[in-house]
């Protein structure tokens, strides 16, 4: 399978992306450059995190202006799969092709450390490896990740599924102590209502081999390959 | 010749750059002439004290440099590098940002960081981890160290994550020492494919000097008031003293860089750090044995009216200065225009020896560049041992009360900032960006990195302790190194070598050259005996306050490499033998138990014996590569007690208890209890494996030489030791984890 | 002419900032205080124009990019 890695001037998780891809899952990855508007041929393009354009003016605001974005926003309309980490959910909020809005974390601190998170549905190319409740764990780096949607936006969410991934505890309880930054239902990934785009806070790449302390993260890039192969 | 400036003026700006009526007269006898302002200005920051170490170079040359392993030995190059195999070398480096963090604690300590980063990929490397050595005044109830505190942290943070270099170690104490005073040293590592290091020399008459980067503005040159002939009182009242930093803009800098120097078109680089331009250009010059021509016109700004003078001196951040074949310049600014930043090639290398400063067609210094450079002065300061350090010294230990409530000791142990988890610090730093951590912070005496594409691990450790070097700097030179040296052994790495920023007062002071003197011969004593020599590092002196100077503060970073899954501190699982390697001696002196619990800071720190360290390291190696250690971690502050329980509570999700009986921990010896418990005798690790191993690990450590005994099992909710100390887990946690409230 | 652009939070979204700046005002013995928004000011100079077509563009700008209308408000002050 082919992903494509967008690079903006300030990403810095994108070579890790594409170690995940490439040397730990063996798929081709090429990079795809923010200034260019081809996606070159890819089957899934991934939004890495960092802090595209220094995050200046708000996080994700100036990306979604890119070449690259209006090509990411037509692949997407068309169905293709769109995976934001962390700042690359922050894009997609930004860019409109996922419902809301990030605030800074409650605790107004960059948080990062390992969380668990409830995968809440199976059915979609991007949790199919998991098994529905499942708790699985991967480290959140990020100073804006506190979700908000309005009331109107919620429902909608909610009535479709939308979100994947929960924060909880150990035992996959959504808790107010287990949720790190004040998201809103302590949403921690978030699709599209057609299913084929994803943005997430975790970072599923930092989680793909056991040397680094989990490798539930696989299951993500693994669900890809799947939906793909299947399609 | 250059047009001469009003010679009050160019006075002035020389007795504000602390050049002396000798050094000025000497300035005249060089040029033959008087020197301009901005020569003047030139001169004076190459030659003051941060720029040419002119107080500490006769001591610094004492450390050894040499190895097999050092590719590139201390002063070569902006840092230092050495072998891991694999065709790789590891750069890295330890810088101090103390005076801008105590002013701006959040935009000091941005840019120290910013600062290091740029030393290392100026050689070539990719940067892969960052360190913070971190310290300040008590916590309690001083609004202003808060400040400082959160301030730096939160510098460091919104630097070091922004520019994706994880910050995966460092240290923070608290010392009403450091009130007024805070140190803030940072240290930065980068890997490098021997092939692809690069150089800091300027080579090739006619290449083209090749300014990147941001713009420059009036950064740092707060203060220099004779800057500007125009200059009125209230833009002065306008100008940052501190530097301000730009993570996005360093982030795009790294990867253009890297980028410029894969194509083999730079011959030579140089970042801009302290004296900006004026230091890059006459150090490239002079390791190139050239001259160099540049324009300062050229150069982009973003401030409008500055002088040649403030172009020469800014230390604006996030600049880097190209030499680059004749030919290139055009892809070189393609390429750095790409990221989003300006190339502008502003100067030429030149024959002779003159470096040579126009204002568009002007010319406003002409210098030979080895007066600038090999010509700063070099000191023999006053050296005296002061008077009080044997009143320090003696500890009257009769005086001191022994603890009533052992249990409740250890409690406020392990609540003292010093002692303390520091999640609260660590956890707003982006740790884990890269992929190759590999032991998450607060878990292993070390950090440890992978080093992808090999089978390596990198760890690595900064270390020091101000209290023992203020007692006897000689002994607590040796004992930064011996610890960080363990460190490493605890997680199963073989020490390579160390980088070190020496945090000292005024070097007019006797008394602090005394101290200076004595830290560098007990770092250079253990370096030699451990053989890991010194790669360069950094001199911060006039750490200093009305109160006096800073205890001196030598932090030792230290490097090492392994091949196997590094050992962690925590306790594993309910049944395994836990072993105390070394000696326990009665050594209370210097001790964070004397200073927190009975407000002494007295004595002789504890003694180290650097050969016994050694076959301890050794040990330490055999024990991991055999698979014999499930845990390891040295006593350090707060000695056994404190250690046992930090191997208790390290990991959040699965802590342990442990039983140690009495007999085994006093082993027929008969020290004070608080010494035995809370002590800390150097050459000490706390292991723990599985039971039926432990005969084998006392085997072991009897091939070293290294004294072992077998204390107690690990299990239970409780950390019991003898009829002493008796602690729950939960207790211990709520006061280990709650002391931040950030 | 200079277009300064006061970008909130909407009154709606809790602003963790503004109430650490409230808390922090009455700690100091700042009694009146009764309500904190912390946002950002951003200023822009524009060439030339109308008054009124200079506010057309800003207005533009900010819906465009300079707020996020999800969870920011924001106000335009013209000066010459």
């Amino acid at each position: 399978m082919k992903f494509g890695v967008v690079v903006f001037p300030g990403s810095n998780c994108d070579q890790d992306c594409v170690q995940v891809l490439r040397d730990v899952l063996g798929q081709e990855v090429v990079p795809l450059w923010h200034q260019d508007s081809s996606l070159r041929g890819c089957e899934c393009v991934v939004l890495p995190g960092g802090f595209s354009y220094g995050d200046y003016l708000r996080t994700g605001a100036i990306a979604k202006l890119s070449p690259v974005m209006k090509s990411v926003a037509a692949f997407a309309k068309d169905g293709g799969l769109v995976i934001g980490i962390c700042n690359g959910f922050q894009i997609l909020l930004e860019a409109g092709l996922l419902p809301g809005a990030m605030l800074r974390n409650t605790s107004l601190r960059f948080i990062c450390r390992y969380v668990n998170l409830r995968v809440e549905r199976t059915d979609t190319p991007f949790t199919n490896r998991f098994q529905a409740g499942q708790v699985v764990r991967m480290p959140i780096a990020h100073n804006e990740g506190n979700y908000i949607v309005d009331a109107a936006g919620l429902k909608r969410i909610t009535a479709q599924g939308q979100a994947l991934f929960r924060y909880c505890d150990a035992d996959g309880q959504v808790t107010n102590t287990a949720n790190p930054n004040g998201s809103l239902e302590a949403i921690a990934g978030l699709c599209n209502e057609a299913g084929n785009v994803l943005g997430m806070m975790p970072h599923p790449e930092r989680a793909s081999e056991p040397a680094l302390g989990s490798a539930d993260g696989r299951g993500v890039f693994e669900s890809l390959l799947s939906a793909v192969a299947y399609r | 010749m250059p047009r001469q400036d009003d010679e009050p003026l160019v006075r002035r700006a020389a007795k504000s750059h602390n050049l002396t009526e000798a050094q000025y007269a000497q300035i005249v006898r060089i040029l033959k002439r008087r020197p301009t302002l901005t020569e003047v200005g030139m001169f004076g920051v190459l030659w003051s004290e941060h720029c040419s170490y002119a107080s500490s170079k006769i001591y610094l040359k004492t450390f050894p440099t040499k190895g097999k392993r050092i590719l590139v030995a201390a002063g070569k190059e902006n840092a230092g590098l050495v072998d891991i195999g694999d065709g790789l070398g590891v750069a890295f480096k330890v810088e101090s940002h103390n005076h801008p963090s105590a002013v701006e604690p959040h935009a000091g300590a941005a840019t120290g960081v910013g600062g290091i980063i740029r030393d290392i990929f100026t050689m070539g490397a990719r940067p892969i981890a960052l360190f913070d050595s971190l310290r300040f005044g008590p916590l309690n109830g001083h609004q202003r160290t808060r400040f400082l505190f959160e301030g730096v942290v939160k510098g460091i943070a919104d630097y070091g994550n922004a520019v994706g270099v994880p910050t995966v170690g460092g240290e923070i104490y608290f010392d009403e020492t450091y009130r007024e005073n805070p140190l803030v040293n940072v240290m930065c590592i980068g890997v490098v494919p021997h092939k692809a290091v690069a150089k800091g020399a300027a080579r090739g008459i006619g290449n083209p000097v090749i300014y990147v980067g941001s713009s420059t503005g009036r950064d740092g040159l707060g203060g220099a008031s004779f800057a500007s002939r125009e200059l009125t009182e209230e833009s002065e009242a306008d100008r940052p003293a501190v530097q301000l930093g730009d993570p996005f803009a360093e982030k795009c800098l790294i990867e253009a860089t890297l980028e410029a120097l894969a194509t083999g078109d730079v011959v030579g680089i140089q970042d801009m750090g302290a004296a900006g331009l004026t230091c890059s250009t006459c150090e490239t010059a002079s390791r190139g044995r050239c001259g160099m021509e540049i324009d300062v016109a050229k150069v982009p700004r973003r401030e409008s009216g500055m002088t040649p003078y403030e172009v020469m001196l800014s230390e604006s951040q996030e600049r880097m200065l190209l030499i680059a074949k004749k030919g290139k310049e055009a892809a070189i600014t393609r390429l750095f225009a790409r990221w989003g930043l300006h190339a502008v090639t502003i100067g030429r290398v030149t024959g002779g020896d003159r470096m040579r400063v126009f204002d568009g067609s002007e010319l406003v210094a002409d210098l030979p560049v080895a007066a600038l450079t090999h010509g700063a002065p070099v000191y023999r300061r006053p050296v005296k041992r002061p008077a009080d350090v044997a009143r320090r010294q003696r500890l009257p230990l009769r005086a001191i009360p022994l603890p009533r409530d052992y249990s409740q000791t250890l409690l406020q142990l392990l609540g003292s900032p010093t002692i303390a988890d520091k999640a609260a610090v660590y956890e707003q730093y982006d740790h884990m960006v890269q992929t190759n951590t590999a032991v998450l912070p607060g878990r292993s005496d070390a950090a440890v990195l992978r080093v992808k594409g090999t089978d390596s691990l990198l760890a690595a450790t900064t270390d020091a302790n101000g209290t023992y070097c203020l007692l006897d700097p000689y002994e607590g030179g040796k004992l930064a190194v011996a610890e960080a040296a363990r460190n490493l052994a605890c997680v199963g790495a073989e020490p390579l070598a160390v980088t070190d920023c020496l945090n000292f007062g005024s070097p007019q002071d006797p008394g602090v050259m005394w101290q200076l003197r004595e830290c560098v011969r007990g770092i250079a004593e253990a370096c030699r005996a451990f053989e890991t020599p010194v790669t360069g590092g950094n001199v911060s002196l006039y750490n200093e306050s009305p109160s006096g100077a800073v205890d001196p503060t030598p932090v030792i970073g230290m490097i090492g490499l392994l091949q196997r899954p590094p050992v962690t501190m925590e306790f594993k699982d309910e049944g395994d033998a836990i072993i105390l390697l070394g000696e326990t001696r009665e050594e209370l002196g210097g001790s964070e138990y004397l200073k927190l619990i009975h407000g002494r800071k007295q004595g002789r720190p504890p003694r180290v014996d650097l050969a016994g360290e050694r076959r301890l390291q050794r040990l330490l190696a055999a024990a991991a590569r055999d698979g014999l250690l499930k845990s390891a971690h040295d006593c350090a502050e707060g000695g056994l007690a404190v250690a046992l329980a930090e191997c208790c509570l390290a990991e959040r999700d699965r802590m342990l208890g442990a039983s140690l009986e009495a007999e085994a921990l006093a082993s027929g010896r008969r020290l004070r209890l608080d010494a035995l418990l809370f002590g800390e005798s150097a050459g000490r690790v706390v292991i723990s494996c599985e039971p039926r191993r432990a005969d084998a690990a006392a085997a072991l450590a009897e091939r070293f030489n290294v004294p072992a005994r077998l204390i107690g099992r690990v299990g239970g909710g409780r950390l019991v030791l003898g009829d002493w100390i008796d602690a729950g887990v939960a207790e211990m946690s709520l006061a280990w984890r709650g002391a931040f409230k950030l | 002419m200079i277009a300064r652009v006061s970008v909130t939070l909407k009154p709606s979204i809790l602003d963790p900032q503004g109430k650490t700046i409230h808390q922090a005002l009455e700690s100091l013995g700042f009694k009146g205080v009764t309500r904190v928004r912390m946002g950002k000011l951003i200023e822009i100079e524009l060439k030339h124009g109308s008054k009124a077509a200079a506010k057309r563009d800003v207005e533009r700008m900010c819906r465009k990019l300079l707020a996020n209308p999800i969870v920011e408000t924001y106000r335009i002050d013209l000066a010459s």
